[in-house]
């Protein structure tokens, strides 16, 4: 770990502005990811703006119906939320899936849609990675990548977004509301929030520099049942092979994410549409351009038959 | 005290204590954080400094040069010891891989430097600055492609041997199987990781440290360092788990020791996770060939185990053939060991090494004989159960087994009858529900194992000896067996364990410590009983020791009377133990339920029924049964060390990569012993039990699973993108 300067900001537009006009700098706020990759050095923040003081802990009600999560409310917190519980479920069984009791009582809801990836190469100092270090190679592609992305990938780089909240938000089309160095804030569609890696791996989301998260928003309840089937290859405290957010309407149509496959969670309108003509036709459409490798290749039909699986318990009210 | 003969009947069998579920005594220490493990000895050694290994960046070549200076200047760094500046290290008889020193390279993550700093982070963030250069060579990763050209081993007897004609008998068996499995490079993947703090006074070095074997590393340590032994102390007497991880020096030991020179000053070693997997030994992958051909009724006439293995010399290899001899009767009989050589890290001894890969194997091979015979697969090894006879060895005799019980008795707790007749016939919703079989055989072997007991003036009894408790519950069984024999209260009863300067024990290792090392305690008990006898003036060999008392001829002495004194013995066992093959049995069962959509595996049910002669302490024992389960279960199930061809590592080096179980993975667990004694194995007629656990649940969750699903999948671990593709078609 390289030593760094700290402090704690006092808004988040003071926050915002540390971070752009510091060389180096980082947010830091529940610290469950950030603080693990400085001490592996595959980050080397020289400064850390620390968020905590912010408040930004509350879930509060909108006008339209929705909710307005503070970006510090836990993963916990955020879980157990009678509104969320009763309206999201797909958002609370998605947090529940993630990490353990520990860490969702310290994550918080900005910090987890910024997750990094956990791809071993990554992780691995000594290995190339284009991710850690632009123009480094990527030694991935030809080589542990089991877990690994199979859509939307690029020759640069095959990691996942790893977590499971941003996919339940996709399905939820939530909205992250930010606030600019310069004091303007703005809302981005979790749709367009996970940049695709193209040339650019490191640069992972529609962020600016410096730029920072306040709240996310979820618009009205959508009705339907509520799905996140987590397929690992343990039962708890692992990364999903495959997973699926879905909200299943009485009349068959509906909504579906995937997460463990892509860059950012997986959905297209297009898909969606295919939600009444069964799991195939969704996943031949959301796939369709999937590039996996010979490893990972496994990812597309665990899709469909963990699709087929939520819809068959739809038709029987089942819970997945 | 040489145990030369079977035991009769003895203290033991009227025991009051030894054979009683016991709570540990070291459990309060341990519960409430102050059982201090090694990196947590902050006041053995003043002034401690931090040290931290730096791990080469390549897996086989040459280091071309290692710039230091950043990270010498950096803050709090006393001193860096580099590989570039240092002559290698010398070997020792207990490691393969060369640990430190020098420009070559032989695997990854290798220790190349420790950077000693006043503290933990400036440690790490010194070593961060060292940059290395590197001429890469070329190695051999790939256990499948240089495993054809393997020699055959012949380190050990157990490596080869054919028994009539296996070729023409299989050829000409009416059933036959003939099927390859392949298993894993696995990881100990223990809590506590590779932990010491050394220090210097003069030419004499003592670390504490945490290891299963002291003397054993003692040694090592010598020579390693090329020092004289005598000058050594190792002292562990907590240790955070070691699963075979910590039979040998590691590399923290000997950069601590290294540090600890340059520095002038203590210096305390925890090693990173990250180098764990690849710094250290891990369990060898197997390439394994079961062929076997039975007559219709099911007796088996022909059984060839072949077995690929490879290590960073090409010796030793992982011998997964070790049970079938064991387990199988059969007239025409085949075992073959092959190891290669590959340039991964170094593959060593991991918890029943051999036989948790071999029963893989072997116990999925006897399941899918018993289909081809249309035969119950409990009733097919019990067919087939070796019993009163180890094949090929006429002249050796069973001492005591009880194989067919097992199986029996946990088909019967089980609800075995229950069992699905056919594959893949019991669904409910999404889930295909199956049971699985399989036999376990381990080994019960017994070392010399010495102890000194000290009683006190004021009626406490010391036991004093280099065993190691490495969470088997050591200091239990060795405080039940000094109260027992002494005749004293547990309470007034305290060990003391892991010091270089107690007598040496058997260590903790290949099942054989519990049995050794109360064997020792014993003998050493024997010898005050006899002091005490000698003080006071009766036969203590012909008295009862009971409550403080011993009695003989209706005439009592209240032992405390003959004051402090001191007793040091031995057990050592007899020549006539090798007339006997000892050893200790398992029928392990099941229960799986398969997602017929996803291929997901819960494990519902599992349970071990195992005889392994007295059980010193039911509470203890069946903790070391089921939690071998937890690891066969991950054998099983998920975990494998991801050998990278190209860079030649295992890539998923940390505990989010490598996965073993959880306790969500692990719903419920039965152990059940077989009220058995072995009276040739130790005077307390009692087996070890630590690595029966694990050798057999593997199989018999793979077992069910096929039971479950139809689907056999002969690679493991069993994930579900094995067979995915033969799963049911969804609509």
């Amino acid at each position: 770990m390289r030593s760094f300067t700290y402090e704690r900001a006092a808004s988040p537009a003071e926050a915002a502005k540390a971070v752009a006009t510091t060389q180096g700098a980082k947010f830091i706020a529940g610290g469950t990811n950030l603080i693990d990759l400085m001490k592996l050095e595959i980050e080397t923040p020289t400064h850390l703006v620390d968020v905590q003081d912010l408040g930004l802990d509350q879930v509060e009600d909108t006008e339209d119906g929705g909710l307005r999560i503070g970006t510090f409310v836990s993963n916990t917190a955020l879980s157990a939320h009678p509104r969320v519980r009763e309206d999201y479920a797909v958002l609370t069984r998605a947090i529940q899936a993630g990490a353990s009791g520990q860490l969702r009582n310290k994550a918080t809801t900005g910090g987890n849609l910024l997750q990094r990836t956990r791809c071993a190469y990554f992780y691995d100092t000594n290995m190339p990675c284009n991710k850690r270090k632009p123009g480094d190679g990527c030694a991935a592609i030809d080589g542990f990548s089991r877990q690994l992305g199979v859509i939307g990938t690029s020759d640069s780089c095959i990691a996942t977004y790893p977590g499971d909240m941003a996919v339940a938000m996709r399905a939820l089309d939530a909205v992250v509301e930010t606030v600019k160095p310069d004091g303007t804030a703005r809302a981005i569609p979790a749709a367009d929030f996970h940049r695709l890696w193209g040339d650019t791996p490191h640069i992972e989301t529609a962020l600016e520099p410096g730029e920072i998260i306040t709240h996310v928003r979820l618009p009205a309840p959508v009705g339907g049942q509520h799905f996140y089937h987590k397929v690992r290859d343990r039962r708890s405290y692992a990364y999903a092979l495959v997973s699926v957010a879905a909200v299943i309407q009485p009349d068959g149509t509906g909504r579906v994410a995937f997460g463990g496959v892509a860059p950012k969670p997986w959905r297209s309108e297009a898909a969606d549409a295919q939600l009444p003509n069964g799991a195939a036709a969704v996943v031949r459409t959301a796939f369709a351009d999937a590039r996996p490798t010979e490893q990972n290749a496994f990812k597309i039909p665990l899709a469909e038959r963990t699709l087929a699986g939520i819809l068959a318990d739809a038709q029987t009210g089942t819970r997945s | 005290m040489e145990f030369n003969a079977p035991a009769g009947e003895n203290l033991f069998d009227r025991s009051k204590i030894v054979g009683k579920s016991t709570p540990r005594i070291d459990g309060p220490l341990k519960v409430s954080g102050r059982a201090p493990y090694a990196a947590e000895r902050h006041d053995v050694a003043a002034n401690q400094a931090y040290g931290w290994i730096v791990g080469a960046g390549i897996a086989k070549g040459r280091i071309r040069s290692m710039d230091l200076d950043d990270a010498r200047r950096a803050p709090g760094v006393i001193a860096i010891v580099a590989a570039t500046e240092h002559e290698p290290v010398a070997s020792s008889d207990f490691n393969y891989a060369p640990l430190f020193g020098g420009r070559e390279v032989s695997h990854y993550h290798q220790a190349i430097a420790v950077v000693v700093a006043e503290t933990f982070e400036q440690a790490r963030a010194a070593a961060g600055l060292i940059r290395t250069s590197y001429a890469n060579g070329d190695g051999s990763f790939d256990l499948a492609k240089v495993a054809p050209g393997a020699p055959l081993a012949s380190d050990r007897p157990s490596d080869s041997a054919e028994i009539g004609d296996f070729e023409s008998a299989f050829a000409a068996a009416p059933v036959k199987l003939d099927e390859r499995y392949t298993t894993p490079d696995e990881a100990h993947a223990m809590m506590e990781p590779f932990a010491t703090i050394a220090a210097w006074d003069g030419p004499k070095l003592t670390v504490w440290t945490s290891n299963q074997m002291i003397e054993w590393s003692r040694q090592a340590l010598g020579s390693i360092l090329k020092m004289d032994a005598d000058n050594i102390r190792v002292d562990s007497p907590y240790i955070g788990g070691g699963f075979g991880g910590k039979l040998f020096v590691r590399s923290d030991a000997v950069m601590a020791a290294l540090g600890a020179k340059a520095a002038k000053r203590p210096v305390k070693i925890a090693m990173q996770r990250p180098l764990m997997f690849n710094n250290a030994t891990h369990r060898h992958a197997t390439r394994q060939r079961l062929r076997i051909g039975a007559e219709r009724d099911g007796r088996i006439v022909a059984i060839g185990h072949e077995n690929w293995s490879g290590n960073i010399t090409g010796e030793a290899g992982e011998n997964a053939t070790l049970q079938t001899p064991k387990l199988y009767a059969g007239a025409n009989r085949l075992i073959a060991n092959h190891v290669a050589q590959l340039d991964l890290p170094e593959g060593n001894a991991m918890r029943a090494p051999g036989e948790l890969p071999g029963h893989l194997a072997l116990e999925v091979a006897m399941d899918e004989l018993a289909e081809k015979l249309g035969m119950d697969p409990v009733e097919l090894r019990i067919v087939n159960d070796a019993q009163g006879m180890v094949p090929g060895e006429p002249d050796t005799k069973i001492s005591d087994r009880n194989l067919t019980r097992c199986l029996r008795e946990g088909a019967e707790r089980f609800g075995w009858s229950k069992r699905p007749a056919r594959p893949a016939s019991a669904r409910q919703g999404r889930w295909l529900t199956g049971m699985g079989v399989a036999a376990g055989y381990r080994a019960a072997p017994t070392m010399k194992s010495g102890a000194r007991v000290r009683m006190t003036d004021r009626g406490q009894l010391i036991v004093e000896t280099d065993m190691t408790d490495i969470g088997t519950g050591s200091y239990t069984i060795l405080a039940q067996t000094a109260a027992e024999t002494m005749g004293l209260p547990l309470s007034t009863v305290r060990v003391e364990l892991g010091d270089s300067g107690y007598p040496v024990s058997a260590g903790s290792g290949g099942q054989w410590g519990a049995a050794s090392s109360t064997a020792g305690v014993y003998a050493a008990c024997v010898a005050l009983r006899r002091m005490i006898g000698e003080k006071l003036g009766f036969d203590a060999d012909a008295a009862t020791f009971d409550g403080g008392q011993a009695t003989l001829d209706g005439e009592s002495w209240a032992i405390g009377d003959a004051g402090a004194l001191t007793a040091e013995d031995s057990m050592t066992f007899g020549e006539f133990k090798k007339d006997y093959d000892v050893g200790t049995y398992a029928g392990h069962f099941a229960e799986v339920k398969v997602d017929a959509y996803t291929g997901e595996t819960y494990i519902t049910r599992m349970l071990a029924v195992c005889d392994a002669g007295r059980i010193l302490n039911p509470l203890s024992a069946r903790s070391q049964v089921i939690g071998g389960m937890v690891m066969a279960a991950g054998a099983a199930l998920t975990e494998d060390l991801h050998v990278d061809k190209r860079f030649g590592f295992f890539a998923n080096h940390d505990l989010a990569g490598y996965e073993v179980p959880v306790h969500a993975d692990i719903p419920h667990q039965e152990c059940v012993f077989l009220d058995t004694l072995d009276p040739v194995s130790t005077p307390l007629k009692a087996k070890g039990v630590g690595e029966l656990g694990i050798c057999g649940p593997g199989a018999a969750v793979a077992n069910a699973i096929y039971n479950a699903t139809g689907i056999r999948v002969r690679d493991y671990p069993l994930t579900l993108d094995k067979y995915l593709d033969r799963l049911p078609a969804i609509a």
